[in-house]
């Protein structure tokens, strides 16, 4: 995984709350068996408004993305994460994330970020009236900067750790590996086994 | 002090607790399928990892797959490469596949039960949200991404955050004519898309213990929509007669250490939870969605809601481009709105209790002139069994059509979509924009509020259908 300090882009403000996954990637984006490529996918539906914020000119190479609440909810597919990074967002900011996708953004390197609602609205209002207003995610602070806009956010320091340092999760858990085995000698004989009969 | 169901199925599952550390959490079952799973492959592979424990592990096609001409190659190329691909992956991993064409393929969240796979007190992964249907069983069960996936396939673990726990209490009983889907129906329009984050949902309370266990996994089925992490029922008795004897349930001996184990899951009586809900279930009634999130909702005899009477400005927006989306008007009665197409299926409502009940609707009745009803098994079993019992013949002549198991409508990523500006009454779980395909506009109901759909052409309960619609059918 790619590590995450900090970092400083221009935003989209997307004034929806609720974005589930099927609008963050529509289903039949699903069929794709690599990590990569589903840069077009993302918002594809709204996308074939040309008034859609994401397709205006001003907007184009904006690497933060300001939502409403309840970002991500629905399905559990990874794929909304690749499709907001390959079209280049380092960072989300909500007020709200659904468990899973924030879950999937944090082991894929995309800084979900959750701040309050009125400083979302405040964000909203900056980057609306100036598309070239920048917006730091700054990870070592805890802080998101833009101007007169400083607010601390809160990830806790394992998850932020593993950002900070790009961990991949598997390899810090075999590192415990004994502790499986020993779990695994004590499990009882009732537990299903998917062994064919 | 006491601990809650979820609180003792989670400590029996702890591999490593540090403080500062998220707990290292044991997985019994992890359930795969095409559509999650091959990036997940690809990094044991590029890591030269293996599947650690293939005897936990089991696949299933449900997602791409057709629900017609299931003989023939798959017209889509890209479906087609991505159940070839689980197919490979399987074969070299190791790990057992019910592809399309098995007796035992089907829905995931179908077939784990079924096989008697999904037990009390185990913990149940698979790359797809709806997992939570699992803790029917009083399973700890969710849905996980495909990193998590590889994470268990190479370690049978899961590094994860202890959840909150919530209850929820239906009192009371439910009317004659309301269903598990209208309950979890109404609870999420009771407590939102997000009410449940961060929580593990133990549904509770007199109404609950009389649910059968394809009604139980309806409700827990569908805790994902209310944002909760799980949704978990206090196996009972009719839990344990549900899995003795099925093909992988404990027998002899350990089917008797694995019952008196599964009886101390219980939420102790002084246990606290973080938060409570209670719903009267007398006052329930048949429900239906008129939005696009499923907490979007409203009795089936009530009229779609005006967005001005929202106070929060997000609902209110919410509600007005739900409506603008859907191509209702706010005071239009619900019972009104006409249909094009009606699906029974899904791992919410694909099970045989459920084609029984939607089959006891649209005997010896017609499916409306216009209207389209697709009737998909959530697994061959359960096709087998419907067919055992007559129940395809009874959907062919009223007019629906008889399709091979699958997830199918629910999600179109096979051919089954609506198109455009079609409207779907459907017994599956998400009514998001373009869930069914692009352009669709979904309701969600229960199969007994599908098959009157089907029969009436409108948003209908079985109480609406009178005798004329049956001679109706007799004449035509
Ligand atoms: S039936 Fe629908 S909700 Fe269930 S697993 Fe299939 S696509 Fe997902």
């Amino acid at each position: 995984m790619e590590a995450f300090t900090t970092h400083t882009g221009r935003a989209v403000p997307l004034r929806r709350g609720n974005v589930d996954t099927d609008q963050i990637i529509p289903a039949h984006w699903l069929k794709k068996v690599t990590r990569n490529g589903f840069e077009d996918g993302l918002f594809e539906a709204w996308r074939k408004d040309e008034t859609f914020v994401l397709n205006l000119p001003e907007r184009a190479g904006a690497t933060v993305l300001v939502a409403g609440p309840d970002f991500g909810t629905g399905s559990s597919r990874e794929h909304a994460v690749w499709a907001l990074q390959n079209y280049g967002f380092k960072a989300v900011v909500s007020s709200r994330f659904a468990d899973i996708f924030r879950g999937n953004s944090l082991k894929n390197g995309l800084l979900t970020v959750v701040l309050p609602q009125e400083t979302v609205e405040r964000l909203w209002k900056l980057t609306e009236a100036d598309p070239t207003a920048e917006v730091t995610v700054d990870l070592v602070a805890r802080e998101v900067r833009a101007e007169g806009i400083t607010a601390a956010f809160e990830l806790d320091d394992n998850a932020r750790w593993r950002l900070l340092e790009g961990l991949d999760d598997i390899s810090l858990t075999l590192a415990n590996e004994g502790d499986i085995t020993t779990y695994e000698a004590g499990r009882p004989a009732h537990k299903p086994s998917t062994v064919q009969l | 002090m006491g601990r809650t169901l979820a609180e003792k199925v989670w400590d029996d599952h702890v591999v490593r607790h540090a403080e500062g550390e998220p707990d290292l959490l044991y997985i019994d079952l992890h359930l795969l399928h095409e559509v999650t799973s091959p990036q997940a492959f690809d990094g044991l592979r590029s890591n030269g990892r293996v599947v650690r424990r293939t005897d936990l592990t089991i696949a299933t096609e449900d997602h791409n797959t057709p629900t017609l001409d299931i003989d023939k190659p798959i017209a889509d190329p890209v479906s087609r490469t991505q159940l070839e691909t689980l197919r490979k992956n399987c074969a070299e991993f190791g790990v057992r596949l019910h592809p399309l064409g098995d007796v035992e393929q089907g829905v995931v969240h179908v077939v784990g039960p079924q096989l008697g796979l999904t037990q009390p007190g185990t913990t149940v992964v698979c790359g797809d949200s709806h997992t939570s249907t699992h803790g029917a069983f009083g399973a700890l069960a969710f849905g996980i991404g495909t990193s998590q996936v590889e994470h268990v396939l190479a370690t049978q673990t899961l590094p994860l955050a202890r959840p909150k726990t919530m209850a929820i209490t239906v009192g009371g009983a439910l009317p004659a004519d309301v269903t598990a889907k209208d309950l979890i129906l109404a609870i999420i329009a009771k407590i939102g898309t997000g009410g449940g984050q961060g929580y593990v949902i133990e549904y509770r309370g007199p109404a609950i213990e009389n649910l059968s266990m394809e009604a139980r996994m309806t409700v827990c089925n569908m805790s994902i929509e209310a944002g909760a992490r799980a949704g978990m029922i206090a196996p009972d008795q009719t839990t344990f007669d549900y899995l003795a004897g099925r093909d992988h349930a404990p027998a002899g001996e350990d089917w008797d250490a694995a019952v008196a184990y599964w009886k101390t899951l219980r939420t102790d009586d002084d246990a606290v939870f973080d938060h409570e809900v209670y719903i009267d279930g007398t006052s329930l009634a048949p429900f239906v969605t008129w939005g696009t999130n499923p907490a979007q909702g409203a009795p089936l005899s009530a009229s779609v809601p005006d967005p001005a009477s929202y106070d929060d400005p997000s609902d209110r927006l919410a509600a007005e481009k739900a409506l603008e989306y859907m191509g209702l008007h706010a005071g239009q009665p619900l019972r009104e709105v006409k249909v094009d197409t009606v699906f029974v299926g899904s791992c919410t409502n694909g099970r045989i209790e459920d084609l029984r009940a939607a089959a006891s609707i649209v005997e010896g009745r017609r499916v409306a002139e216009g209207v389209r009803m697709l009737v998909v098994p959530g697994s061959v079993r359960v096709a087998l069994q419907a067919v055992a019992e007559g129940l395809d013949k009874v959907f062919t002549e009223s007019g629906a059509e008889w399709r091979h198991a699958g997830c199918s409508m629910c999600l179109g990523m096979n051919p089954d979509q609506l198109a455009p500006g079609e409207r779907s009454a459907s017994t599956s779980n998400r009514n998001f924009e373009g869930r069914q395909g692009k352009g669709g506009r979904t309701h969600l109901v229960s199969p007994q509020v599908a098959a009157a759909t089907a029969v009436l052409g409108h948003l209908a309960s079985p109480a609406d259908l009178t005798d004329a619609d049956a001679r109706t059918a007799v004449e035509a």
